[in-house]
């Protein structure tokens, strides 16, 4: 069902299915013979992952939404490589609907955990690029460390992300993101912000 | 058993900041039981050494040989079930110069050997060895070599606990009445149980009791999870989603809260639902996934579905175990102090285990399920919460400003009731809070009888 709001108010692809999917693409796509090596192909992956940091770090969750497939998953696993969802809970792991009422959340005043709202800058590096068994999907590997300001205080979040990408010639669409944070198994303080 | 040849000296009354009996009054406390690091130092020993302190659950450490890191305080230590097939809670201390032994936050081992020096021990906490023992004139069969323990550790129903204390009660009595709920909670599962899964982990920049004082409290739900009741309702505008009981007047709703002798409480927000199935289901939150796994057990469990959906829903309980144990919804949360402004929230996610099949197979569409509802209150409640207790530490800080009041309730006629010192009122009674702040009171102002005990 898709509102006035553009956002969707029921959740049909989260299934058995979906799950072996999600796990079976996300795990042993990194193998050297499915490297993409062409630096304008890359340069192009780099250049999205370039734009969605900004739309993050410059508070744009609605043009950051935007990236995403209407059957997306934002997912932080909580174990190394992400794991089992079906076993295993999450930091999050989002659906597009659960994806929107975050962004619904944080825009309602009362979100206090980002009350002052934090102020974050991204650096993505280590690009790599890889090719799936579907001709129009690319996995994409890229290093990454936030600095969030907030009520007084710097900090630091690193780790690694994991984007799905489908080509559809001329834009790219976020079918899943990945994010791996190097503390994934430890105590977080307020991980309120999209990483 | 041996017992610490250093003893704490004895508190000085005199001393403001230890004064108790001024800093915890019937209808306020002092903010310096917040914010000074030498009651922190207390607590350890007159908290955490003295009460049975949950230290880990049984599903953590299933077969022989398993062991999961834990801390009772700040004591660091190995929960192992061991060879015999014993749960010890071993102090994760080398005997030798002091460090720690286990490094892994769990795993299998028959024994530990410190990384430093390479003593070794059993998971017995027995000493097996020490690298060219001919340079020792000492005999190492003395016990004195073998790792400390804590001297006292026992189950409830699979949640262990353990405490330093040789006077305290038994695990029963010191629970007493607050195993009713948690009964009823592990009883709505097939076989009576839940394992554990993986865990949201959170931490805040606050004292400990921030979050012991929260754990009952009906009356913050509207205002610090503003923003959660508003995304809950945001599709379905008629339906009462999740925590909306809270709308409108809580206190005049059927739900309430219970305080249990030693300082454990429950809010019970069972009341408030129809006692049939499906109706646990009803009001469960949205999540991913949700419209096809209820078409999917519906279509598959027929007259089961609604049992099964129910298994999927959280529990509408908050049951509290001084001080460290949190039952709510399917969660088991666990808090751990790292200092007197630095705290740990742990909150480890359940699922169910259908030993006898009685689910019909659904059991994983439920786990499932439950992965998915449980990620739900640390990333959209949890955070506002801690990022309010940051702020309570914060504005403590204005010493002068020497309270913190908890009185809401107090002097109302016929608002509180008791009995055999269980104590029941509406949801946003404070009651809870005056409660066990008179236990707290009374912990902070005795001694208790600490012991470590080793293997001979």
């Amino acid at each position: 069902m898709q509102t006035v709001d553009g956002s969707i108010h029921t959740s049909h692809y989260i299934d058995d299915e979906y799950y072996q999917k999600l796990v079976s693409d996300f795990s042993g796509w990194r193998q050297a013979d499915r490297e993409v090596t062409d630096p304008v192909f890359r340069d192009s992956c780099r250049r999205f992952l370039d734009l969605e940091a900004r739309f993050l770090d410059e508070v744009h969750f609605q043009d950051w939404l935007k990236l995403f497939a209407s059957n997306c998953v934002y997912w932080v696993p909580s174990s190394a490589d992400g794991g089992d969802p079906r076993r295993e809970v999450s930091i999050s792991f989002d659906d597009r609907r659960r994806l929107e009422d975050r962004i619904f959340r944080l825009s309602t005043g009362a979100a206090w955990s980002q009350r002052p709202t934090s102020r974050t800058v991204r650096l993505i590096s280590n690009i790599e690029v890889y090719a799936t068994d579907q001709l129009e999907i690319v996995m994409v590997r890229s290093n990454f460390q936030i600095t969030e300001f907030r009520a007084g205080e710097t900090r630091l979040w690193s780790g690694w992300y994991a984007h799905r990408l489908r080509d559809s010639g001329n834009e790219y669409e976020i079918l899943v993101k990945q994010v791996n944070l190097i503390n994934f198994d430890q105590n977080l303080r307020n991980p309120s912000i999209i990483f | 058993m041996t017992k610490p040849e250093d003893t704490l000296p004895a508190v000085e009354a005199a001393d403001p900041i230890f004064d108790y009996e001024m800093m915890i009054q019937e209808d306020k406390v002092h903010q310096r039981l917040y914010t000074e690091p030498g009651i922190f130092k207390e607590e350890l020993t007159r908290i955490f050494g003295a009460v049975w302190v949950y230290l880990a659950h049984e599903s953590q450490v299933p077969e022989k040989d398993n062991f999961v890191t834990s801390r009772m305080g700040l004591r660091p230590l190995i929960i192992v079930r061991d060879s015999q097939g014993d749960i010890r809670a071993l102090y994760n201390r080398c005997t030798h110069r002091g460090s720690t032994i286990c490094r892994e936050s769990l795993g299998s081992a028959k024994s530990f050997q410190c990384p430093y020096h390479g003593w070794s021990y059993f998971n017995s906490g027995k000493l097996s060895g020490v690298p060219w023992p001919e340079g020792y004139a000492c005999d190492f069969s003395d016990a004195k070599y073998n790792l400390a323990q804590v001297p006292r550790v026992a189950s409830f129903r699979g949640f262990i606990f353990g405490t330093l204390n040789l006077d305290a009660p038994s695990l029963e009595d010191y629970l007493g009445p607050v195993r009713e709920p948690i009964n009823d909670w592990l009883d709505r599962h097939p076989g009576g149980k839940v394992k554990f899964s993986s865990a949201n982990r959170l931490k805040f920049m606050g004292n400990w009791k921030l979050a012991y004082d929260n754990s009952a409290d009906g009356y913050h739900v509207l205002f610090s999870h503003r923003s959660l009741l508003a995304m809950e309702n945001r599709h379905h505008e008629d339906e009462q989603k999740g925590m909306s009981f809270y709308k409108g007047s809580p206190d005049g709703a059927p739900m309430y809260v219970k305080y249990y002798p030693n300082g454990h409480h429950f809010k019970d927000k069972r009341p408030n639902i129809e006692n049939r199935p499906g109706a646990l289901w009803e009001i469960e939150g949205i999540f991913p996934g949700m419209e096809h796994y209820e078409a999917l057990f519906r279509e598959r469990y027929g007259v089961k579905a609604d049992r099964a959906l129910d298994l999927a829903s959280s529990e509408p309980v908050n049951i509290n175990v001084f001080p460290n144990l949190h039952i709510l919804g399917n969660h088991v949360q666990v808090t751990q102090p790292v200092s007197y402004n630095e705290t740990d929230t742990t909150w480890y996610g359940t699922v169910v285990v259908d030993d006898d099949g009685e689910l019909s197979g659904a059991v994983d569409d439920i786990n499932t399920i439950r992965m998915r509802t449980q990620e739900a209150f640390p990333n959209f409640g949890e955070v506002d919460d801690l990022a309010n207790f940051e702020q309570i530490q914060a504005g403590l800080a204005a010493e002068e400003d020497e309270w913190v009041y908890m009185h809401r309730g107090l002097g109302i006629k016929d608002r509180i009731t008791e009995e055999d010192g269980v104590f029941t009122a509406p949801a946003t009674d404070e009651v809870f809070m005056r409660e066990y702040m008179k236990v707290y009171k009374l912990l902070m102002t005795s001694t208790p009888n600490i012991a470590i005990t080793r293997e001979v």
